[in-house]
């Protein structure tokens, strides 16, 4: 099967499944549920699409099909701040309750932080990039251990408050940053796209990159910068999501086993769809909200890594 | 010409690379020897930018090297390290069609394909075109990644140690290969060697190091004698004449 006949079958499934979750049960009501359900699914589309991407680009640039950009410690200090937010000042203060004020908040620290981290170790400009993830884990842990750490003394109706920033929903996904979202995210993959094709050469390894003509910091620098904003927006948007990058970004490299970028990213992102719009239908109507679509992405996710790491141990 | 000027690189106080005066003139097979942790593969990586000098500079053709765009140097020269590790599974096609990376950005014209079946050919790798390299012998790896040098068409062609793991029969087809498109197709090449009987018998000329700085630079002749070799590797090795070949006899002195 062509690659292109793969991708035309899994965007009818993705349109498929969004349609079943739109109208699927809607008694006519199209003018309250209707747009509701649309929302979700285009703040769906836009975090699937935001993760799928950042993930496999972050993976090439590591050379390491393994990793996801929340090992730059990202996730973490979004917790860390929404943790010393309702600490500090209460969960009924204003930059918890306005979303809008949260959302800016939350993106704008997130890309702050990752661009004075870029900068900060690529100062010297001989860094090796596996210094970077080093020191983003180690900063990624200092700020869960504090976030832990406040979490143990806030009063406990404040700590349900931030028990529902823990974990990733798209029940109460807010309207107008859905679009504030979207058009972050369309401005993030248009830079991207002028980048696909270098993309192509990096996966090659670094010697052969520079041989080839790409000038390799810069594209690396302006990828991870770019997987950051995608990785903060999505997050400020639902919640920390990004253990599920590593599944469909795994899933496009096995599906269609080609090195070429603008495939690998664009079967990624309907992957994604498929299975939040898919998973989240499967959540409300099938399990009516008993559970919640981030423990079944953890749970599905958790397998398929150990799945990945028994694979990866074969064949080296 | 590839000119090195006062070429120089530190790894914290300790200088591997110092102050390298070197020409590498066009059309000729020059041989970079020397012992174990004298610098050579240290100054092909400063030459062809996959490292940056501490101090110096290199012309390629008169133009500084640090003030050329990326791409352009691309089309100029290209190098080929030892090791080439990759997290992609590839056919050899789509190997050798990314030389063409630097001209063609990743949209392959016909003219672009062209070359890249001519390069295939020259490699002699057209009927396992579509194998993977992951399923390849060492030396049809070793051709895939010359051809896919070939492709990228450079007038210099910079290789680091390209002869490592390979046995007898295939070190013999690559340096015949490289001796080919000197003569043939007019290129440059510049190579790093371990064994100098190869170093004596393929290549015009000779830079030896030793601990960072060029001990000797010449046509072949003048550098392979027992005196020079003696001042290079600190072994008295005789010489002999076998047809047109100068032989080294390392192996007990």
């Amino acid at each position: 099967m062509r690659n292109s006949t793969k991708l035309f079958i899994l965007s009818i499934i993705a349109v498929i499944f969004c349609g079943l979750y739109l109208f699927q049960g809607l008694n006519g009501s199209y003018d309250y549920a209707l747009p509701r359900r649309g929302i979700k699914v285009l703040a769906m589309a836009i975090t699937g699409v935001a993760i799928a991407y950042s993930t496999v680009i972050f993976q090439t640039i590591t050379h390491n099909r393994i990793l996801t950009p929340s090992i730059m410690g990202l996730d973490s200090l979004y917790l860390l701040l929404q943790t010393a937010m309702i600490f500090f000042l209460g969960s009924g203060h204003m930059v918890i309750v306005n979303k809008h004020v949260n959302f800016i908040l939350s993106v704008g620290t997130m890309v702050l932080f990752a661009l004075i981290l870029y900068r900060f170790l690529f100062r010297g400009g001989k860094q090796p990039i596996y210094f970077l993830l080093l020191v983003g884990i180690i900063v990624g842990t200092f700020f869960g251990s504090i976030s832990t750490f406040l979490q143990v003394l806030i009063d406990p109706n404040e700590f349900m408050r931030v028990q529902d920033k823990m974990f990733a929903s798209f029940n109460n996904v807010s309207g107008d940053l859905v679009w504030w979202a979207l058009g972050i995210v369309v401005i993030g993959l248009i830079i991207g796209w002028r980048y696909i094709n270098d993309l192509d050469v990096l996966s090659l390894g670094r010697d052969t990159a520079v041989n080839l003509g790409v000038s390799y910091n810069k594209v690396v620098k302006t990828m991870l910068v770019l997987s950051a904003v995608l990785v903060a927006v999505s997050t400020a948007l639902v919640g920390p999501i990004t253990f599920f990058g590593l599944i469909v970004a795994n899933l496009s490299y096995q599906f269609f086993k080609t090195f070429k970028h603008s495939i690998l990213i664009i079967g990624a992102s309907i992957i994604s769809i498929i299975a939040l719009v898919g998973g989240q239908w499967v959540v409300e109507r099938v399990f009516t909200f008993s559970t919640t679509l981030s423990v079944i992405i953890n749970f599905i996710g958790g397998v398929y890594f150990i799945y990945l790491l028994l694979k990866e141990s074969r064949s080296t | 010409m590839i000119q090195v000027r006062e070429l120089s690189k530190f790894y914290g106080k300790k200088a591997v690379v110092e102050k390298v005066n070197v020409d590498i003139h066009r059309g000729k097979i020059t041989s970079f020897i020397g012992p174990n942790g004298a610098g050579k593969s240290t100054l092909l990586s400063m030459v062809s930018r996959l490292l940056d000098a501490d101090t110096g500079e290199v012309l390629v053709d008169n133009d500084d090297v640090r003030k050329m765009k990326s791409n352009d140097f691309s089309k100029r020269v290209s190098i080929l390290k030892q090791s080439n590790f990759m997290n992609v599974r590839l056919t050899i096609r789509e190997l050798v069609s990314f030389g063409r990376f630097p001209h063609s950005k990743g949209r392959l014209t016909a003219e672009d394909l062209r070359i890249v079946d001519q390069s295939m050919d020259y490699m002699d790798l057209m009927e396992m075109q579509n194998d993977y390299l992951d399923e390849l012998s060492g030396g049809q790896r070793q051709r895939a990644f010359i051809a896919m040098v070939i492709a990228q068409d450079t007038d210099y062609i910079l290789l680091d140690e390209p002869l490592n793991n390979l046995d007898m029969k295939h070190s013999v087809q690559i340096m015949k290969i490289l001796r080919r498109l000197v003569d043939e197709l007019g290129k440059t090449v510049v190579i790093v060697l371990h064994d100098i009987n190869f170093a004596s018998v393929y290549s015009d000329r000779i830079v030896a190091l030793k601990e960072g700085r060029v001990v000797k630079d010449g046509p072949t002749n003048d550098i392979i004698n027992s005196e020079a070799l003696k001042e290079i590797y600190d072994m008295d090795i005789p010489i002999k004449q076998m047809k047109n070949c100068r032989i080294c006899v390392y192996f007990d002195s």
